[in-house]
């Protein structure tokens, strides 16, 4: 790992197609800002990503990459780290993918708790298919799948992953570049899986939960009393369902990554040319 | 005196047969017989019939046969259940004193032995170990050395401590002593004893085996019948050379986390049957396009949906070789015997890392509940070899950097394999995508670089085709009229049938397949017979359709999808049939 990297040494030289004023623009470039300010470099990190808009991202990101089939991101993600716990890996989603198609392994990968982050591109809506309702759309969201809106209430993936055992769960917003980063930063230094909600509007097709909404109703958590150690305030935080807030809501500082307790120490790239020293004891097992 | 013993336990499920019967067949082989076991159950936990069978001889034994010479009877249901196998010499050791087991018939004339199981259980410490008195009677009916039975106890037992492991050779001395005393029978059963050395393993254990002997050091799985033993047995294992195995939440977590350790550098590889095949199907696809290097294991059942879950077939042939949208070039390898479910394995991992695509490791219910016995050299680990094809280090990676310094991951190589970077090498950061993309890995629509990469990734097969052999292996008389084509398991029912039917003066030639994509060519072969039969556990004879595509030529089929697998003098009969149906149908009408 360089010590001299930037955070635009993370950028690829593809010019993204994300619609002029998309909310992904500012969700990654943090994404690079944390990246870099951890101390790690493209070619110790492995970002994986899912499918739609926010699936774009490992295009345009300089790093090991991959990007997955819908929804499978985070099993791809868990893969890579117990395979190489010296990468650093970061899984980039968005709400259609991760919780929809995606949910079950969500609520696997937070009880998992392996030391990666995920950060989930949450614009309320399927932007790349053209505009119908996600899992977070809200219950009167009217869309050209939706015409008298859901009528189901949007998914609480806060309130999920807290079910869940999660061990950090924050959530920001795109366009607060500096918090953002900051958050992003923190889901990366934490031991075990950090888990990041982006809130990332969609310009083109989502005209309710715009930049203005979540400027105008965001409340940054660290210019209230919240403590983030404490998982009842983090609950209740979570569940008020009319509020968006941006910083960490909560984490476990007594986290011990899933690959730590496995007792995963190095990669497993690296093997002999046979079969290994004592495999005859595998076939005497047999007598 | 038959050379040849087929013994058997039979019960409900939970009664204990599957340890007895295993006990049974680790004395036997420890005592340097060669066994072959199969097992009857059904898809419950407790209750329904259940048998575990061994079939034994001083000879190698290689399948099942109809016939069955001591039956261990813990229900009535067992006797009814085996009675087309039981013959007049046959023994049948049962517990009179039970209640459901008062009035039992006999079939076939033959002996029936009644032994108070549980009683004498009972005065050996404990009435769980009915099954260990039972034994103890059948090895006074074969004359088979009750010493030999005391290393099985005391490796079953051995954790339970010394006085269970006394109190069960005591049980066995209590079962024998009691057909000693109470019958008279001059029983025409014996087992002579070897000093060979063997070892007794089944095919899900040997895949599990050879792909840590590979360097597998990630598997990622979802519990199904019948691969869940590839699964338990890589658990604890392979931690000791430095692996993991994790269990996933379904099968497309399990396929995609495989693939993930994969892309980092480890081997890695899954395993499962039918229906998690099917769910892991997207991600073939994947595999393929992102060129990662991955073993799928997939341990048929008999399908469709969930079908018969216990129960044997060779269905999924097609699944394997067609399964995913669009096309991808991929690799298909059915082992046709439980010590090439360990040497197969092998070869899938290099053909994996070698060609970076998706292998398809195709094994069945028949060999993954076999056990059967080999000399320890049959898996000399010294013969292991690991080829991990192009991986290029900070030392060579320059040579595949292009002007910008960006590594070419898809590189369009001559012989359409790329260099492969594992991530962490430095300047080897790039993208890769189940998009089509170009040789950096980045998505493009640009129709030249399509073809270009559709073209680079087919290269590969032939690439393989030209590198590798893609044999068949061969028995009986390759000079014969007749042809017998089989791929998977059926090989060990069919070598045995070829002796059958040279006994009663028919000649032929058989050809078992381990490779079904890429695979021999058979043309030359089919062309010189004048009756070619192919021979599977399936309706439809999906290999036979291959064969017919390769070589234009129809050909005769044996299927057998009933849920059992095929059975040596079974097999030769149908051959028969086939050969002469004249004459089969008119012996049905004699009969």
């Amino acid at each position: 790992m360089s010590s001299d990297v930037r955070f635009t040494d993370f950028k690829s030289d593809k010019q993204p197609t994300w619609c002029p004023g998309c909310g992904d623009f500012g969700t990654m470039n943090g994404m690079m800002k944390a990246l870099a300010e951890t101390g790690n470099d493209p070619d110790n990190t492995f970002v994986v990503a899912g499918i739609g808009c926010s699936g774009k991202i490992g295009t345009y990101m300089h790093s090991y990459a991959l990007h997955g089939v819908h929804g499978r991101a985070l099993p791809v993600g868990i893969g890579v780290k117990m395979a190489n716990p010296d990468l650093e890996v970061m899984v980039a989603g968005g709400d259609g993918d991760g919780y929809s198609i995606g949910a079950g392994h969500f609520i696997h990968a937070v009880r998992r708790n392996v030391d990666m982050s995920y950060v989930v591109m949450d614009n309320r809506i399927y932007g790349l298919t053209k505009g119908q309702a996600s899992p977070t759309s809200r219950e009167d969201f009217e869309t050209g799948t939706t015409p008298e809106g859901p009528k189901q209430p949007p998914v609480n993936p806060k309130a999920l992953a807290l079910s869940a055992g999660a061990t950090f769960i924050a959530q920001s917003f795109s366009s607060n570049a500096q918090r953002h980063a900051e958050i992003v930063q923190q889901a990366i230094e934490h031991d075990g899986f950090g888990f990041v909600n982006v809130y990332s509007p969609c310009v083109t097709f989502n005209d309710v939960d715009t930049y203005d909404y979540f400027r105008d109703s965001i409340v940054d958590l660290d210019e209230t009393d919240h403590d983030p150690h404490d998982r009842d305030q983090a609950k209740d935080k979570i569940l008020e369902s009319d509020k968006e807030y941006m910083g960490v809501l909560y984490q476990n500082e007594d986290s011990v990554p899933f690959e730590q307790r496995e007792g995963i120490e190095s990669s497993m790239a690296e093997i002999p040319d046979g079969a290994p020293e004592g495999a005859m004891d595998l076939v005497r097992e047999f007598y | 005196m038959p050379e040849d013993l087929n013994w058997a336990i039979g019960g409900e499920a939970g009664d204990g047969i599957d340890s007895t019967g295993k006990i049974f067949a680790q004395a036997l082989s420890r005592a340097g017989r060669h066994v072959f076991t199969s097992k009857d159950f059904a898809s419950r936990i407790r209750g329904g019939y259940t048998a575990y069978k061994v079939r034994t001889s001083v000879d190698r034994v290689e399948s099942v046969v109809d016939r069955l010479d001591i039956l261990i009877a813990l229900t009535e249901r067992t006797i009814h259940e085996n009675e087309d196998e039981l013959h007049e010499d046959s023994v049948i050791i049962y517990d009179g004193e039970r209640s459901t087991m008062q009035d039992v018939e006999v079939p076939h004339g033959a002996t029936a032995l009644e032994v108070p199981l549980k009683r004498l259980a009972e005065d050996a410490g404990g009435a769980i170990m009915l099954n260990v008195v039972a034994l103890g009677a059948a090895c006074e009916v074969t004359s088979f050395p009750i010493e030999n039975l005391d290393e099985s106890l005391q490796k079953r037992f051995g954790d339970k401590g010394e006085a269970i492991v006394e109190n069960n050779k005591k049980a066995a001395r209590m079962g024998q002593e009691y057909v000693q005393e109470e019958y008279d029978e001059e029983f025409d059963y014996s087992m002579e004893t070897t000093d060979a050395d063997y070892v007794l393993l089944n095919g899900d254990e040997a895949i599990g085996m050879g792909a840590i002997a590979a360097g597998c050091r990630f598997y990622a799985g979802y519990p199904i019948t019948p691969a869940t033993d590839v699964m338990e047995y890589m658990t604890g294992r392979v931690d000791q050379f430095g692996g993991k195995v994790v269990q996933a939440e379904d099968e497309l977590s399990a396929i995609n986390m495989a693939l993930g350790a994969a892309r980092a550098g480890a081997r890695a590889m899954t395993a499962t049957s039918g229906p998690g095949i099917d769910l892991m199907t997207e991600t073939f696809g994947l595999v393929a396009t992102s060129e990662t290097p991955l073993v799928i294991c997939d341990v048929m059942r008999s399908g469709p949906s969930t079908g018969m879950p216990t129960k044997q077939e060779q269905g999924d042939l097609n699944m394997t070789l067609y399964g995913g949208h669009g096309e991808i070039p991929r690799f298909v390898v059915a082992p046709t015997t439980v010590s090439e479910c360990f040497w197969k394995t092998v070869e899938a991992f290099n053909l994996a890392e070698k060609y970076q695509t998706p292998v398809f490791l195709v094994s069945d219910l028949a060999m993954a509940v076999t056990e059967q016995t080999f000399s320890p050299e049959t898996f000399d680990m010294d013969e292991v070899e690991v080829d991990r094809g192009k991986v290029v280090d900070e030392d060579e990676i320059g040579a595949w950097l292009d002007e910008q310094g960006r590594f070419q991951a898809h590189f369009p190589a001559a012989d359409g394999v790329s260099p492969r970077a594992f991530p962490g090498t430095a300047d080897g950061a790039h993208m890769t995508t189940g998009l089509e993309h170009d040789e950096l890995g980045r998505r493009t629509e640009d129709t030249d670089v399509r073809i270009e990469q559709v073209d680079k990734r087919q290269r590969k097969v032939e690439t393989a085709r030209e590198q590798e052999e893609f044999d068949y292996r061969e028995f009986g008389d390759p000079d014969a009229d007749t042809l017998i084509i089989s791929w998977g398991s059926n090989e060990g029912a069919m070598r045995e049938g070829l002796e059958l039917l040279d006994a009663e003066g028919h000649n032929v030639r058989f050809i078992s397949v381990p490779y079904i994509f890429p695979r021999p060519d058979l043309t030359d072969e089919v062309q010189a017979a004048e009756e070619v039969i192919v021979v599977e556990c399936n309706a439809t004879g999906q290999f036979a359709d291959i064969i017919e595509h390769d070589v234009l030529e129809r050909v005769e089929r044996i299927n057998k999808y009933n849920g059992v697998r095929f059975k040596a003098d079974e097999l030769a009969a149908e051959v028969k049939q086939t050969l002469d149906p004249d004459n089969g149908t008119q012996e049905v009408e004699a009969e």
